[in-house]
């Protein structure tokens, strides 16, 4: 962490940002954990960690590496699942119902909960079919649905004018930027509810990065959107609310305006003005 | 100093370097040596050679004339020459060149080829009215022509026949491949319908349900069969007098004369009369007789097209069984199975499997395939025709699938490690979309994986392609009567046994009762061996380039 060390953490005016008024308290819950831990075989990785994710808005996930929100941020769609001996205790409501309930259609959840990786990783197939990748699978075939699923994808990732008059090369020439922006439009081309960022500019550069973010602004109007970053000036830039997770458990859950501002804890503080992390 | 200077030396590597380059070296000289020794052996056999014509004078002994293409000529030492009981001098030279001489007429002499003292060749000259004749029997002819018959009337002699032999050899050339065509195909396709019938009625004798309705039906039937071969007949007989009309009459090389039926002929020309133009054309004309006719006087003449086809289609049909099951295979283990000790032991069976001795295959293929396999399937299937085996006996289908399980291990370890490679990235982008774990796998993995499963396939097929002693076990014979493939319903015969090229070179190469007549062809078929699995490996590469191309890893 590269900031500046400063007694009230980051300056948020100094950002660029208008300076909101928001309570957790008066949102509309999309994702409610009333409690969950998960373990790695016998080592536990997550401490019952209760926290609502409020609906539209973007949430940041802070925090040293190895505390878990990588792995929190992978519990909301379930991708824990893929690894071998982790096992989830509690559960994760979404809209109201237990993702980890018996018989949880997982393919379902994950349409409904997208996600956007560190490293941009298309398929190796063309743009066009990149996104149309998604509607496929859902067994969607007719041409001129996909073909406007995918210009409307594109725009809404912010990609169609530089990408339109080579939809059909492979993806694999763009540019990483171009290339986790098309990520992006490939997950919102299902129509999720959520999307899930994981450090989604830490492969990029700084521009790119910007452009990223610039984006994430624009999709929260639509989408409910959780970022995990390791860059505090970005989860200040771009979230609503943010979280600071420590050691596996949830230190502190707010506004990010108060969080940055006027942490309620000693080790938020600590870290937000670079102290350690 | 020095040895400062020899130790500075092997710690540069430089040592290193000369070796492992010098191994290089060695490989690439023993590959193209061994490519060039077996295409220069086998491919002067077609050039048509000179014919000479000398007077061979034992000392002491009455002399002849002989006729004949030299093969080769070798250095024997005297004592050698002694000890054959030849009257060689005691006084003369050390060695003395002794020639082969293929001076062919079997028919007269007993034997093609003849060791001949080259001292005692003398008055050699090669005379442009010497021919080579070409015949379906009894090997080459060399001689001169006397003259042409047309049903036993002469009517062209000496020099003056030749444009007319040669005109009617073309005409005898044309009935031979109506006749060929009228036996192949027609009837054939004719007795195919009397087996189906016979085995028809002894289906409904088996099941009891031969009523005299069907009997009677199949009797219409069989009756028509009947009227339509009584047709063909008598075109064949027709046929059959037509090629036997025309005849020459020929003087070998002591002035013997014998009559031959054009019938018999396939090509007669004067070599020592062509120009190399002319003489490179029937090269090419030869070289492809080779490649496209079928086998004469047990291998040893003519052409090699059935084992050049039988090799590519089980090759080919190889390929279709072993890839998709060994990507199957390579699926579940790297894909579903848990990974713990038995899929330890599964991995290690496996690789171990491809080190197993290609003849036990073939045992096991004789013994599980044929024999339990195929004999069930005919119990089962094919009752009607017993006791004579359908799928019971060596074929094709089990020569291919034999070859398949011997192949199987190499696509397994290819796929295993093309399906290993895929970033994990990938996987997990598919799987957030809402992708199933199969859908993933049909969708995204497998399709990058590609290139790995052809890699697989490509090894399999260098594996099994040059595979020959499982296949003597399984389904490859000497001289198979017709093609696996024809027109007649189902159409490719997979119970059929099958002409393989390796087969052929140890067959033509050691089995044959002409050894040295058939000794070219033992290296062009072995050329052709190489050639054609290295075209099917070219062809695989070629795709599999492709494939690779369209599916390139994500590079960062």
């Amino acid at each position: 962490m590269q900031h500046e060390s400063q007694p009230h953490g980051i300056n948020i005016s100094a950002l660029g940002r208008e300076k909101q008024n928001l309570s957790l308290a008066n949102e509309p819950v999309t994702l409610e954990v009333p409690g969950l831990s998960l373990f790695y075989g016998e080592k536990q990785a997550l401490f019952d960690v209760k926290m609502n994710i409020p609906k539209q808005r973007v949430t940041a996930f802070i925090g040293p590496s190895g505390c878990g929100k990588s792995t929190l941020l992978r519990c909301f769609n379930r991708m824990n699942d893929l690894v071998d001996g982790c096992r989830v205790e509690g559960e994760i409501n979404l809209d109201g119902t237990n993702i980890y309930r018996k018989g949880e259609d997982v393919a379902e959840l994950r349409r409904r909960v997208g996600m956007v990786f560190q490293k941009p990783n298309p398929f190796p197939k063309s743009i066009y079919e990149n996104v149309a990748y998604g509607l496929r699978i859902q067994g969607i075939n007719q041409k001129r649905v996909l073909d406007e699923a995918v210009e409307q994808s594109l725009r809404g990732a912010a990609l169609w004018d530089e990408v339109k008059d080579r939809l059909h090369e492979s993806a694999l020439g763009m540019s990483g930027g171009q290339q986790q922006r098309l990520v992006i439009a490939r997950t919102i081309a299902v129509q999720p509810e959520v999307l899930l960022l994981d450090e989604p500019c830490s492969a990029l550069d700084p521009i790119s990065t910007l452009k990223v973010e610039e984006l994430i602004y624009e999709l929260k109007s639509k989408f409910t959107i959780v970022i995990v970053t390791h860059n505090m000036q970005q989860a200040a830039r771009v979230s609503d609310y943010t979280a600071f997770m420590y050691m596996g458990k949830l230190i502190e859950f707010g506004d990010t305006d108060t969080l940055f501002t006027n942490p309620a804890k000693k080790q938020t503080e600590d870290y937000i003005t670079g102290r350690y992390g | 100093m020095k040895k400062n200077s020899l130790n500075a030396w092997f710690k540069s590597g430089s040592p290193g370097i000369w070796m492992s380059g010098g191994a290089v070296s060695i490989a690439v000289i023993m590959t193209i040596g061994l490519l060039l020794v077996i295409a220069v052996r086998g491919l002067g056999h077609f050039w048509p050679a000179d014919l000479l014509q000398a007077t061979y004078a034992i000392p002491g002994q009455a002399s002849h004339v002989v006729v004949g293409e030299v093969v080769q000529a070798e250095e024997v030492p005297l004592a050698r020459l002694k000890g054959a009981g030849l009257p060689v001098p005691d006084n003369g030279p050390e060695f003395m060149t002794r020639e082969l001489l293929k001076v062919g007429n079997r028919d007269i002499y007993g034997a093609d080829f003849t060791w001949l003292v080259g001292d005692w060749l003398v008055d050699q000259k090669k005379p442009v009215e010497l021919m080579t004749l070409v015949r379906r029997e009894w090997g080459n002819f060399y001689g001169t022509l006397v003259s042409v018959k047309e049903s036993g009337k002469v009517i062209a002699e000496g020099e003056a026949g030749w444009p007319t032999l040669q005109e009617r050899i073309v005409r005898v050339e044309d009935l031979a491949k109506q006749l060929s065509k009228l036996e192949k195909k027609d009837i054939g396709a004719i007795n195919h319908g009397l087996e189906r019938l016979r085995l028809k009625t002894r289906k409904l004798e088996l099941e009891k349900t031969l009523t005299a309705e069907a009997q009677a039906d199949i009797d219409a039937e069989r009756a028509e069969l009947d009227a339509k071969y009584k047709g063909l007949e008598s075109q064949l007989l027709e046929l059959h007098h037509a090629v036997d009309r025309d005849s020459i009459v020929v003087r070998e090389a002591d002035g013997k004369e014998i009559e031959i039926s054009l019938g018999k002929i396939v090509h007669a020309y004067q070599p020592n009369g062509m120009s190399v133009f002319t003489k490179l054309r029937m090269y090419f004309a030869n070289l492809w007789e080779f490649l496209s006719d079928d086998p004469r006087e047990a291998n040893t003449e003519g052409g090699i097209f059935p084992a050049i086809f039988g090799t590519v289609m089980m090759t080919l049909i190889m390929a279709m069984i072993v890839t998709p099951f060994g990507v199957l295979a390579a699926v579940y283990l790297r894909e579903y199975a848990k990974q713990g000790p038995l899929t330890r032991v599964i991995r290690i069976a496996v690789n171990n499997l491809a080190g197993v001795p290609a003849i036990v295959y073939g045992v096991f293929g004789l013994g599980f395939f044929v024999y339990v396999l195929g004999g069930s399937l005919d119990r089962l299937f094919f009752a009607e025709a017993l006791p004579a085996p359908t799928f019971g006996t060596p074929g094709l289908m089990w020569a291919s699938l034999t070859l398949a399980i011997l192949a199987v291990p190499v696509v397994i370890v290819a796929t295993e490690e093309g399906l290993a490679r895929i970033p994990r990235a990938v996987r997990e982008g598919s799987l957030a979309l809402g992708a199933t774990k199969a859908e993933t796998l049909w969708k995204v993995v497998l399709p990058m994986a590609s290139p790995a499963m052809m890699t697989g396939m490509i090894l399999a097929v260098a594996r099994a392609a040059g595979e020959v002693a499982p296949l003597m076990l399984v389904g490859v014979v000497k001289l198979a009567p017709s093609l696996p493939v024809d027109g007649n319903y189902p159409y490719l015969h997979l119970d059929q046994k099958i002409m393989h090229l390796g087969f052929h070179i140890y067959d033509v190469g050691f089995q044959s009762p002409n050894v040295e007549a058939a000794r070219p062809l033992v290296y062009a078929t072995a050329l052709l061996l190489v050639m054609v699995i290295a075209g099917l490996n070219l062809s695989a590469v070629a795709i599999r380039n492709h494939l690779r191309e369209k599916y390139k890893a994500l590079d960062h």
